[in-house]
């Protein structure tokens, strides 16, 4: 069998080992799918009307449509958590000693965990979606080909997570570390123009939240929903999803790589 | 003339200051049963670990080669020979006895036929068939150990690595082990088995290695092993102070215990040893009660070797 072939074979055999534990033990999941949606509810029913006003005197539907695409990268923020954790936890299976002494591709088991990962982010972004459309949430003029790459940035977004992920479970010795570690990944959404806009911010952190990974995809999926200007920010997102994705994946595989303990 | 299945010059391995393995040299002739016999920390785990390709060897150990590959240069078909049982359990707790025999068959790139049938096979073959379809995290010691090796099993493998295979497991699973591990080298795979277990290796082993910090402290069948310690004696023993005595004057260079009217007399247990003794009994008209001839064990002989009191001398 060639190379590629050897490859796609034992990932997809990865990939239906991570996909038959997610089907087995859900609880993961709709915990860490509980996180966003709740979000959402306290952001828009709770929170909605000061916050509102506070964007620019709009209403609660106005907030709603502003907060719904950080909350959807928040979704994949806190998905990739339980892909830490559960990676760190493979780790310390006697299994993964098995694989290592098996004559399969060695990063197998590293796709397996991504691809099955990515896929729960997606279904988890299109369930949150779906709650935020059911509450009201509508996108204005945006058609067929914005929605394809709204849902294409989200995938790969959520690909450059986790492989981030992957290595933060790779280096933490064990399920709360790697929980612990991971954690950024979910405040960081706070700290970008997911909630608030950018120039309702201290002038000196401006250039942070405005550059760091989550506002350059919130701003580029508001264009694409909502009909905001882009910008350079549609190529600020894919630079840094496919930066991020890069430096996980040659993270990760070289600290698989090594010696286990 | 065949390849070794396993052949190792001066495998080393350090962490950091601590010296795990110090020159171990192995050589395994294929279809048959080798033992690695040692002390918790004698470093038997790390050989296998090296062995089975899981970690690295230092840089200053000579040449590897596990089923006619070189470790280094050949990894993968080192990989592809072999299969490993660990001392802690290689199955997926998450999911039931038979996706794990699945698991093994797909990575292994059996077609689904052969691959249904290859695991339905191996289940039966280790009497998981009622569990099969339980998760795996359910499984007792030595269902789990059965499972271990049946997924071990799914690839063929030529050499066949066994740490410490019944560690942790009651007599009769480990009886059953046993059993196992015969049919195993019967059908032709070669068989590196860690234990510390002295019994273990001298009833399955058809070469034993005494690992000891991190050296091999002497290697041979059981047999040649059990002769490397003095301690062989014949036992006789008396209810007839009067038989002891005289029996104690006729045998002058035996031991003498009073208490139990028992003596002993240094011997190889070999006939010619015994009958000079017999004779003279014989000689003298008398009678033992018991007659118990004690040759070295390998427990002798490992504490022998391992005794961290006594420094020792080459054997090998």
């Amino acid at each position: 069998m060639s190379t590629v072939a050897l490859t796609a074979r034992d990932s997809s055999t990865m990939l239906r080992r991570n996909l038959l534990h997610a089907r087995r033990y859900p609880s993961l999941t709709l915990n860490l799918l509980l996180t966003p949606i709740m979000l959402l509810l306290l952001f828009v029913y709770i929170l909605g009307d000061a916050l509102g006003s506070g964007i620019g005197g709009g209403d609660r539907s106005d907030y709603l449509a502003y907060v719904v695409p950080g909350l959807l990268l928040m979704t994949i923020g806190s998905t990739v958590i339980g892909t830490a954790v559960s990676v760190s936890n493979d780790m310390t299976e006697g299994i993964i000693a098995r694989f290592r002494t098996m004559a399969i591709h060695r990063g197998s088991v590293l796709v397996g965990h991504v691809v099955g990962s990515v896929l729960q982010s997606v279904l988890s972004v299109v369930l949150v979606g779906a709650v935020a459309v059911a509450i009201g949430f509508r996108s204005t003029d945006a058609g067929v080909l914005d929605w394809l790459a709204a849902l294409g940035l989200l995938a790969l977004f959520a690909l450059a997570l986790t492989w981030i992920a992957v290595g933060m479970g790779l280096v933490s010795p064990n399920a709360e570390a790697a929980s612990n570690n991971a954690m950024p990944l979910i405040l960081l959404p706070l700290l970008s123009s997911a909630f608030v806009p950018l120039h309702a911010m201290p002038g000196w952190f401006q250039p942070i939240a405005e550059y760091q990974p989550f506002t350059p995809a919130i701003e580029t999926l508001r264009g694409l929903l909502l009909g905001a200007q882009i910008g350079h920010n549609g190529w600020l997102a894919v630079g840094w999803c496919v930066g991020l994705a890069v430096l996980g994946y040659v993270w990760s595989t070289s600290r698989f790589d090594r010696d286990p303990a | 003339m065949n390849d070794p299945a396993i052949a190792a010059h001066g495998l080393r391995k350090s962490y950091g200051d601590k010296v795990v393995l110090d020159g171990v040299d192995l050589s395994v002739p294929e279809g048959t049963i080798f033992s690695l016999l040692g002390p918790n920390g004698a470093g038997k785990t790390t050989a296998v670990k090296i062995l089975t390709t899981l970690i690295s060897p230092d840089p200053a150990s000579g040449a590897i080669r596990v089923g006619g590959h070189d470790l280094a240069t050949a990894p993968q078909a080192v990989r592809a020979a072999i299969g490993v049982t660990g001392q802690f359990s290689a199955v997926d707790n998450l999911i039931t006895g038979e996706e794990n025999m699945l698991l093994m068959a797909d990575l292994h790139h059996l077609s689904k036929v052969e691959g249904r049938r290859t695991a339905a096979r191996l289940i039966e073959r280790f009497d998981l068939v009622d569990a099969a379809r339980r998760p795996a995290s359910t499984y007792s010691g030595g269902m789990k150990r059965r499972l271990d090796l049946a997924m071990t099993l799914v690839g063929n493998p030529r050499v066949i690595f066994l740490d410490e295979p019944t560690t942790g497991l009651d007599p009769r699973s480990r009886h059953d082990m046993w059993v196992i591990i015969r049919e195993l080298v019967a059908d032709g795979a070669t068989v590196f088995l860690t234990t510390q277990y002295l019994e273990e290796a001298d009833e399955l082993a058809d070469r034993i290695a005494v690992l000891h910090d991190g050296r091999i402290a002497a290697e041979g069948t059981a047999s040649e092993l059990k002769r490397l310690v003095p301690g062989g004696h014949v036992r006789l023993r008396f209810t007839d102070p009067d038989a002891y005595r005289a029996a104690a004057r006729a045998l002058g260079r035996a031991s003498r215990d009073d208490e139990a009217l028992a003596l002993r007399v240094p011997s190889d247990g070999g006939q010619r040893d015994l009958r000079a003794v017999l004779d003279l009994l014989d000689a003298n008209a008398i009678e033992a009660d018991e007659l118990t001839v004690h040759t070295p064990d390998l427990d002798d002989v490992f504490f022998a070797l391992t005794s961290p009191r006594r420094p020792l001398e080459s054997v090998r």
